[in-house]
């Protein structure tokens, strides 16, 4: 069991929440995440890793309710347990292992979508530490679903906003931003970093592959285990099939099949509303029962 | 009595049993345990003993049955193994204990299996305590993997006195027995749960959701936290795919994921969250003990289903007992077929499998008859669900993350004949030293290497641990 010892709300549906794990705060690195199982009858849900404190041994993770079990897990409240809590999953990006003086050569830009302004934190985290540099664009559909801005701040140089409905910052989508940083502005990046829905991931990478940038992303596919024992995260990479719980999460966006890895995603819609449906009907016993 | 005539026993009608996920096999009565028991020639030379990976003392325990004093059955029973009620289902006897037994030349051989779960069932019915340990040595062991292998390794180390843990990936201990074989050849709250219940009994502790090389390193669990020896049993679980066009289309599903949903995730379940995708007509591909469990899972959950294998009912590789109940149940089997592509439909899902006849060849390397394909025998089976069921070979996380560690060609970790890896104090044994095999090979492998820690820990250390 892991305690939840810190939970707040990012924006409407998003939260936070710090987790009792010091094995996991212990080896966790960039690039890598967490599954999840809420109770009994739990599935396992990977999440991505927001932020570590090997001191106090907690684990930041931040979980957008969307389906029945993102939702099972947001509803919990800080002093409540989860009942499982593995990892660090993957592997850690290519930066963490690679010769500094290299990296330090390479200015990055961190493309974060939604909530994938939070894998993208420890990533700026880690370049800061290391006195390098980077400029990062959170873009979101509205402003309320903007999330980290500050703490991204503190430590990027620079943080950029897009949002779809224009409500705050650069109206517009993410690859919107882009195009006026990089072609309009004449930025110059070396390596594009890429986070959040798979969708924005793949027109990020039409983008910079136009724009010859080298582009990484991190793919979040259907998984069970995340350790490589039953394939559902399967993704062709360049041609040949890769398990994204280890020989990613990160790949070279350019060489990803985007349309396969959509339509993947796909796989359990029916019986995800299926199992939305029943959660409705149990919340709605609840209701009568004057709980809730 | 026929003394060549096994004493039948009673399983589920397969009518009914395709709709349930309850045990298939029903076991002895006692009556019927002591009757089959009787069978039995307790003869001076027992070679069901030396045919036993874990060499349980067989006429011995038999004969307790037999006299109906079914405790000291199942004390035999635990002097060496930790996991008789699941050996007695899942072992394949027919190829090792039973298949030497003297009455098994005139007749049907003593149906040792059964007796093993009935014995085991009794105990653990009876609930009599089967842990005997020795005073504690203060030696510290890890284990790395709770299946098989993990659980005997941990089992006799414990026996021995050792301080023993055990690392799990996982969120439940088991391994295979967990998320590969099904409920209804082996159930886990019944069996699986009291077996490994046993194991904290003689003092194992168990750490469930630590991955070694993710969550900690066999390196730190030797210089940080103080073991003095590792045991590696995890298992081989990464499934293989064929490598044929349209294996990434929905509905493809490798037999580990699904088993994995319906087993481990207990999908089959409405309380549960975990969703599976079964479609209406289903291929498992292969002929292994996996495909058949595939196979006859989905067919539980609603199902047609087709069992695809590129040789004859002769060769397949699963237990004879499995097929059969297979066929019973009505799983379909295309034999002499080879899928040579998948098909999908304009949303990206499964619409059929294109396969070709097979005819039998020269032997190969593992002695079996080569299939080869007959030219123009294309043909399309039309399904919606496919499941890869080709085997599994070990997981790369510990050698890619362990200095020194030596792997061979198949990417299995290599062993001396105590065990050891080519890192000292670091043992291993099962799936990942020979690839994907059964139950009790792996649990002779992890008695073998309790053995060999033993001695190394000894030689190195002395009797006991300083304070």
């Amino acid at each position: 069991m892991y305690k939840i010892v810190e939970k707040k709300f990012l924006a409407p549906n998003i939260v936070s929440m710090d987790i009792l794990a010091p094995r996991v705060a212990n080896s966790a690195q960039p690039g890598q995440f967490v599954i999840v199982i809420a109770d009994e009858t739990g599935e396992r849900i990977p999440l991505t890793i927001c932020n570590y404190d090997k001191e106090k041994g907690t684990v930041n993770i931040v979980i957008q309710a969307m389906g029945s079990s993102t939702k099972k897990i947001a509803a919990l409240e800080e002093g409540d347990y989860l009942k499982d809590f593995v990892g660090p999953l993957g592997r850690p990006s290519d930066y963490v292992n690679a010769d500094i003086e290299e990296v330090k050569k390479q200015k990055v830009l961190f493309v974060a979508g939604g909530v994938g302004a939070a894998p993208v934190y420890p990533q700026a985290r880690w370049f800061h530490e290391h006195g390098i540099g980077v400029d990062v664009i959170i873009g979101a559909k509205t402003k309320e679903l903007i999330i980290l801005e500050d703490e991204m701040k503190e430590v990027a140089e620079n943080v950029y906003i897009s949002t779809d409905d224009g409500s705050y910052g650069f109206n517009g989508m993410v690859t919107g931003l882009m195009e006026e940083l990089i072609v309009k502005q004449g930025k110059k990046y070396d390596l594009v970093v890429a986070i959040g829905p798979m969708i924005m991931m793949k027109f990020v990478c039409l983008l910079t592959k136009e724009l010859g940038i080298k582009t990484t992303v991190s793919l979040n596919p259907i998984m069970v285990d995340g350790t490589g024992m039953c394939g559902a995260c399967r993704v062709t990479v360049g041609n040949e099939t890769k398990f994204a719980c280890v020989d990613g999460p990160e790949f070279d966006g350019h060489l990803v099949d985007f349309d396969e890895a959509l339509q993947r995603l796909t796989q359990y819609r029916e019986e995800e509303l299926e199992l939305a449906k029943r959660g409705e009907e149990k919340k709605c016993t609840c209701q009568h029962g004057g709980v809730n | 009595m026929d003394r060549f005539k096994r004493v039948p026993i009673s399983v589920q009608d397969p009518k009914e049993r395709i709709t349930n996920f309850d045990e298939v096999c029903l076991g002895y009565t006692e009556e019927e345990a002591m009757k089959e028991a009787q069978r039995c020639l307790n003869c001076k030379h027992h070679p069901c003993v030396d045919n036993c990976p874990v060499n349980i003392h067989i006429p011995r325990f038999i004969k307790h049955i037999a006299e109906g004093e079914f405790e000291e059955a199942a004390h035999v029973l635990a002097e060496q193994t930790a996991l008789p009620a699941v050996c007695g289902r899942v072992c394949p006897q027919e190829e090792q204990c039973e298949k030497v037994c003297v009455l098994g030349i005139k007749g049907e051989a003593v149906s040792i299996g059964k007796l093993e779960r009935f014995a085991a069932d009794w105990a653990r019915e009876n609930n009599i305590d089967l842990a005997k340990t020795k005073e504690k040595n203060g030696f510290k062991v890890a284990v790395v993997g709770s299946g098989p292998a993990g659980i005997t390794c941990a089992g006799d180390l414990a026996k021995e006195g050792y301080d023993v843990t055990i690392f799990e990936a996982l969120h439940e201990p088991g391994g295979v027995l967990v998320y590969g074989i099904p409920e209804f050849r082996l159930p886990k709250d019944t069996v699986v749960k009291p077996e490994i219940e046993n194991l904290k009994k003689l003092g194992v502790k168990i750490e469930t959701n630590v991955i070694v090389g993710r969550t900690v390193t066999i390196d730190s669990l030797l210089n940080e936290e103080g073991f003095h020896a590792v045991f590696i049993g995890s298992g081989a679980g990464l499934p293989k795919f064929m490598g044929i066009a349209g294996e990434n289309l929905n509905g493809v599903f490798s037999a580990n994921e699904f088993l994995t949903r319906n087993n481990l995730m207990k999908a089959f379940r409405d309380d549960y969250d975990t969703p599976i995708k079964v479609g209406s007509k289903v291929a498992v591909i292969g002929g292994g003990n996996v495909a058949m469990d595939a196979a006859r899972t989905a067919l539980r959950l609603g199902a047609e289903v087709y069992v695809v294998y590129r040789r004859t009912e002769k060769e397949l590789p699963a237990r004879e007992e499995e097929v059969h109940h297979a066929m019973e149940e009505g799983i379909k089997f295309e034999f002499l077929t080879n899928p040579i592509e998948i098909i999908g439909n304009e949303d990206g899902w499964v619409k059929s499998i294109r396969c070709q006849r097979m005819e039998l060849g020269e032997p190969d390397e593992s002695g079996r008859r080569r299939p080869v394909p007959i030219v123009g025998s294309e043909f399309e089976i039309e399904v919606d669900t496919i499941i890869m069921a080709l085997g599994t070979s070990p997981n790369p996380l510990i050698p890619a993350t362990t200095a020194g560690l030596e792997i061979n060609d198949r990417k299995c970790i290599v062993v001396d004949e105590d065990g050891q890896t080519s890192r000292e104090g670091v043992f291993a044994g099962g799936d990942v030293v020979t690839g994907s095999a059964t139950v009790i090979l792996a649990m002779g492998a992890g008695k073998k290497a309790a053995k060999g820690i033993d001695k190394y820990i000894k030689e190195k250390y002395g009797e006991k641990a300083e304070a």
